[in-house]
């Protein structure tokens, strides 16, 4: 390869590893930088390309970067960063939506008024339907989860923005919240009988305690499950679109084929911002079913 | 790697989701972030929402009964209006019926009175000129008695007796 000056410089400065990623971003195979390792080994080799003068200089990482907002200093827990930026972003289009747009409680609605009664009545329809009526009280928390998620998705998908969903302490404390409380739901509800969700009583009895296990496994996955889902799709998505965006920049003007594509990406990325939004607040609504009705 | 990324903040080296010194910072906004949203939520929109999406629905229902209703008044009203209509056709054909049967009866009437009017008229004609025939009787037995005389008083001047003469003209003219 000609590239092979700058990948013996990685090495030097990052190990093996890192030449690997920098033929990923030197090669045509960039392009399937989409899971997450492989992406960040990019970004990692196209920092060493960087240190190492020349080259392609795509980094997809660094707009995943949390940043303080004011000066250079180190980041406390409550510095104001980028996050807090978009976040407070996140608060005011859902004020916009739900709170501005139903300002004039007409019986016949305007636009942003309908977008609101339709948002309302599919997370509630979902919660009755997949829940069960006896989880409408949690309907305002599951609200609030799905369009914290969905907003922070679509104004990620605004170019320079900063996407918080795509990190997984954001998604994963979303997950955890989920977690514990569908957990203290389903011991306050059902007290001990809340068990029997691992216990299958429709299997034979030989089989019962290897897939409590099982059951118990996979109770205890759910919230890595649940968080990494979000945070991988919403990332993977960026980073490939970066690393086009990469390719574009270099290409100049010519650079057909990554505007083509990052077109398609960012299509694609407008479905994933809705649908995981989705999938984890119906994946709420069905661990909160198994909390108030725990037998199998 | 990732850890001591927040020394070089300006590029990425790794993944920027794995520098845990963020951590903090992220989950403390996010809390601040879930709380607003579920304040802004719970308090205001939703309620708020709820309450257009019952009161539509209660519009909806309402204007369906009174629609209903309506409807049912409408068919009530036709109901009436036919049924006045019915009736005022019988009634006409009474009335029409009735007024025929006067028109006959007043007819009758006028018949029969014209027919009475006639038969008196005739009758009195008729007397009339029976009066006239016997007036005319009388004058021709008068003519013919004054004849009579003059012819006779012309022929025989003796025997020009008066009442003999009437007399047996008379009984000529009877005869």
């Amino acid at each position: 390869m000609s590239d092979d000056a700058h990948s013996e410089d990685a090495v030097e400065t990052h190990g093996a590893d890192a030449a690997h990623g920098a033929d990923a971003a030197h090669g045509a195979d960039a392009g399937h930088a989409a899971d997450a390792a492989h992406g960040a080994d990019a970004g990692l080799a196209a920092d060493a390309a960087h240190g190492a003068e020349g080259g392609l200089q795509i980094h997809p990482m660094d707009q995943f970067i949390v940043q303080p907002l004011f000066g250079d200093g180190p980041i406390s827990w409550y510095t104001p960063t980028n996050v807090t930026l978009w976040m407070l972003l996140a608060i005011v289009g859902v004020a916009i939506l739900m709170v501005i747009g139903t300002r004039g409680r007409a019986i016949i609605p305007s636009r942003a008024q309908s977008v609101a009664e339709l948002t309302y009545g599919f997370i509630r329809k979902m919660v009755e339907d997949v829940a069960g009526k006896d989880a409408l009280p949690f309907f305002p928390y599951i609200m609030t989860l799905f369009l914290f998620i969905v907003m922070a998705n679509f104004l990620g998908l605004i170019p320079m923005s900063f996407t918080t969903t795509s990190h997984i302490a954001v998604t994963a404390v979303l997950a955890m919240l989920v977690f514990v409380t569908v957990t203290a739901v389903g011991f306050i509800k059902n007290g001990v009988g809340f068990l029997g969700l691992f216990w299958v009583s429709s299997a034979p009895m030989a089989l019962r305690p290897i897939l409590a296990i099982i059951e118990l496994i996979s109770y205890f996955v759910r919230p890595v499950s649940h968080s990494i889902r979000l945070a991988g799709n919403v990332m993977a998505g960026h980073a490939v679109i970066k690393v086009f965006a990469g390719f574009a920049g270099v290409l100049g003007l010519g650079a057909v084929a990554p505007i083509i594509a990052i077109t398609a990406v960012y299509g694609l990325e407008v479905l994933v911002a809705f649908i995981q939004a989705y999938v984890f607040t119906i994946l709420t609504c069905v661990y909160l079913r198994d909390a108030l009705h725990p037998s199998h | 790697m990732a850890v001591d990324a927040h020394d070089a903040a300006a590029s990425a080296p790794g993944m920027p989701q794995l520098d845990f010194s963020t951590f903090p910072n992220q989950i403390f906004w996010l809390v601040v972030t879930l709380v607003a949203i579920y304040l802004l939520l719970s308090r205001v929109a939703l309620p708020r929402v709820g309450a257009v999406l019952a009161e539509r629905q209660g519009t909806i229902t309402n204007d369906i009964a009174a629609a209903e209703d309506l409807k049912r008044q409408a068919t009530e009203a036709e109901e009436a209006y036919n049924k006045a209509l019915a009736d005022a056709r019988a009634q006409a054909q009474a009335i029409a019926a009735e007024a025929r049967e006067e028109i006959m009866a007043e007819l009758a009437d006028a018949t029969a009175k014209a027919d009475a009017e006639i038969s008196a008229k005739a009758s009195e004609s008729a007397a009339r000129i029976d009066e006239i025939r016997a007036g005319a009787l009388e004058a021709v037995e008068a003519v013919a008695k004054d004849t009579a005389a003059e012819i006779v008083s012309a022929l025989a001047p003796a025997a020009a007796d008066a009442d003999s003469i009437a007399a047996a003209v008379s009984t000529r003219v009877k005869g």
